[in-house]
């Protein structure tokens, strides 16, 4: 019992220049640091999860709300809040398989078993990995989609941005969207997720008629219903919106599954 | 009596920021309301006095040839820990500071106290230094952001103190008061004016300009 004490004084003892008191020091501080680090990390994450989702609900619900007469409809169908349902991203399709509830995208992203290696040339978002399913929100009125609700994410300047893309019934025209989570410079690339340039996005067109995805986030004036004004002074950030758009709506995103949308009804 | 001392010392007479010029990066960014500012001052006392306890208590163990980096792992746990809470408990608010807490990690006046006061000096005195130079950095944030938020926007803590213009009222805000500039103005006039009074603060001037001779 007196020997791992007199070892633990003999190692104090040591002259602090010593080459086994340097190390040891540096162990024990790391180790101790890296437990109160983990410890709290893990212990607070049910708390700080409750919170990203109740504000993840709040933006949708603050989304719905630009959305002129979006309200009046959902009364009308009788529904307080859009229809979640997972897709299929491969199949195009919705899934049963996976319950949406509770569904994380990022950590689905990050494991093999649920993702799959993006190309690098296909990786304009820069997401390296994406999930095999994702969870997609639908307004329907008898039986017929009256909004579209895609979540995205792409790598920003310094952080992974996540938005909610609203899409009309012709799956072409934006009705709204909105920055759900980041972490850009603050009073810089952080104004992507501004009111002002929320509101860029309505009306505009994500694919011309070929089905061709050409929506642009561009520096100088926006002209025409496929241009869209980045941030001034955050263009990383607004570009990152832009690649997400592209990347998204594209074959590797939900593309299959709007094309098919498109043909068949719900 | 000497122990106050380490409180009340680096309330105006050493002061890190107005004198020291300490830790100004995060005093321009959380400034622009109270709210931000009351928690970014809790936060940075917090961390100001737990590693100052820290590092004094294995102050005799920490070799010198790695010290910075044991002083600056210290801290940055205790960052995170800190910024972890605040994202479980006041979400709002960390959103709000986003980046800030974690900068305090890189904040001088944190490894500046540990490796000038705390490596040095036993724990009780070490902690009320880190307390007198949080509340000396707190003060100035509060200043500061209680300037910004009154002269930016009319408000203190979020509720409106006069009417602005856009609600048809009088005050019309200073919009360069929301702005990181504004800050260096406020924090500049506050040093000139503790200098005003205290003027054995003023730096001597390293070098001075020689008279110029008459030309010709």
């Amino acid at each position: 019992m007196d020997e791992p004490q007199n070892f633990w004084q003999r190692f104090l003892a040591r002259p602090n220049d010593d080459r086994v008191k340097t190390v040891g020091i540096a162990v024990i501080v790391a180790f101790v640091c890296a437990v109160v680090v983990a410890t709290t990390s893990v212990m607070l994450k049910p708390l700080q999860d409750a919170h990203l989702e109740a504000e993840r609900a709040a933006r949708m619900e603050a989304m719905l709300d630009t959305l002129p007469g979006m309200r009046a409809v959902m009364e009308e169908a009788g529904v307080t809040a859009l229809d979640m349902r997972m897709v299929d991203l491969a199949e195009g399709w919705f899934t049963d398989e996976i319950d949406p509830a509770g569904y994380d995208a990022i950590e689905a992203a990050s494991n093999p078993e649920t993702s799959i290696a993006i190309p690098a040339e296909a990786d304009v978002a820069g997401i390296g990995r994406r999930e095999t399913h994702a969870p997609v929100y639908l307004l329907q009125r008898d039986g017929e989609l009256m909004l579209l609700v895609l979540p995205m994410r792409a790598a920003g300047y310094q952080s992974t941005i996540t938005t909610m893309l609203a899409l009309e019934p012709d799956l072409r025209t934006v009705a709204a969207l909105t920055v759900t989570g980041h972490g850009e410079t603050p009073g810089i690339g952080a104004r992507i997720a501004d009111p002002a340039f929320a509101a860029r996005w309505p009306g505009k067109q994500v694919a011309d008629d070929t089905g061709e995805i050409i929506i642009e986030v561009v520096r100088a004036q926006a002209s025409g219903p496929y241009e869209v004004d980045a941030v001034s002074g955050a263009t990383r950030s607004s570009n990152a919106i832009g690649s997400m758009l592209t990347f998204w709506l594209g074959d590797l995103g939900y593309g299959p599954f709007l094309d098919r949308l498109e043909q068949e009804s719900l | 009596m000497s122990l106050i001392r380490h409180v009340t010392a680096p309330l105006i007479d050493q002061n890190p920021v107005t004198l020291q010029i300490l830790g100004i990066c995060s005093a321009l960014a959380v400034t622009t309301s109270l709210a931000t500012a009351l928690t970014m001052s809790i936060a940075l006392t917090v961390v100001l006095v737990a590693s100052a306890t820290v590092i004094s208590l294995i102050r005799h163990h920490i070799p010198s040839a790695i010290r910075l980096i044991v002083q600056i792992t210290i801290i940055a746990s205790m960052v995170i820990v800190i910024d972890e809470v605040l994202q479980a408990y006041a979400f709002a608010i960390s959103q709000r500071l986003s980046i800030f807490v974690g900068l305090i990690v890189t904040n001088c006046l944190v490894l500046g106290r540990a490796e000038a006061f705390a490596m040095r000096n036993p724990v009780l005195p070490s902690a009320l230094d880190g307390l007198g130079n949080g509340l000396g950095y707190s003060l100035i944030l509060l200043i500061v952001g209680t300037i910004r938020e009154f002269f930016g926007a009319g408000t203190l803590f979020g509720h409106a103190v006069v009417t602005t213009v856009a609600e048809g009222g009088w005050f019309q805000p200073l919009g360069l008061m929301q702005l990181a500039p504004s800050a260096f103005f406020i924090i500049g006039l506050l040093v000139w004016a503790i200098r005003g009074l205290r003027p054995e603060q003023v730096e001597t001037p390293e070098y001075t300009l020689q008279k110029q001779e008459a030309q010709r």
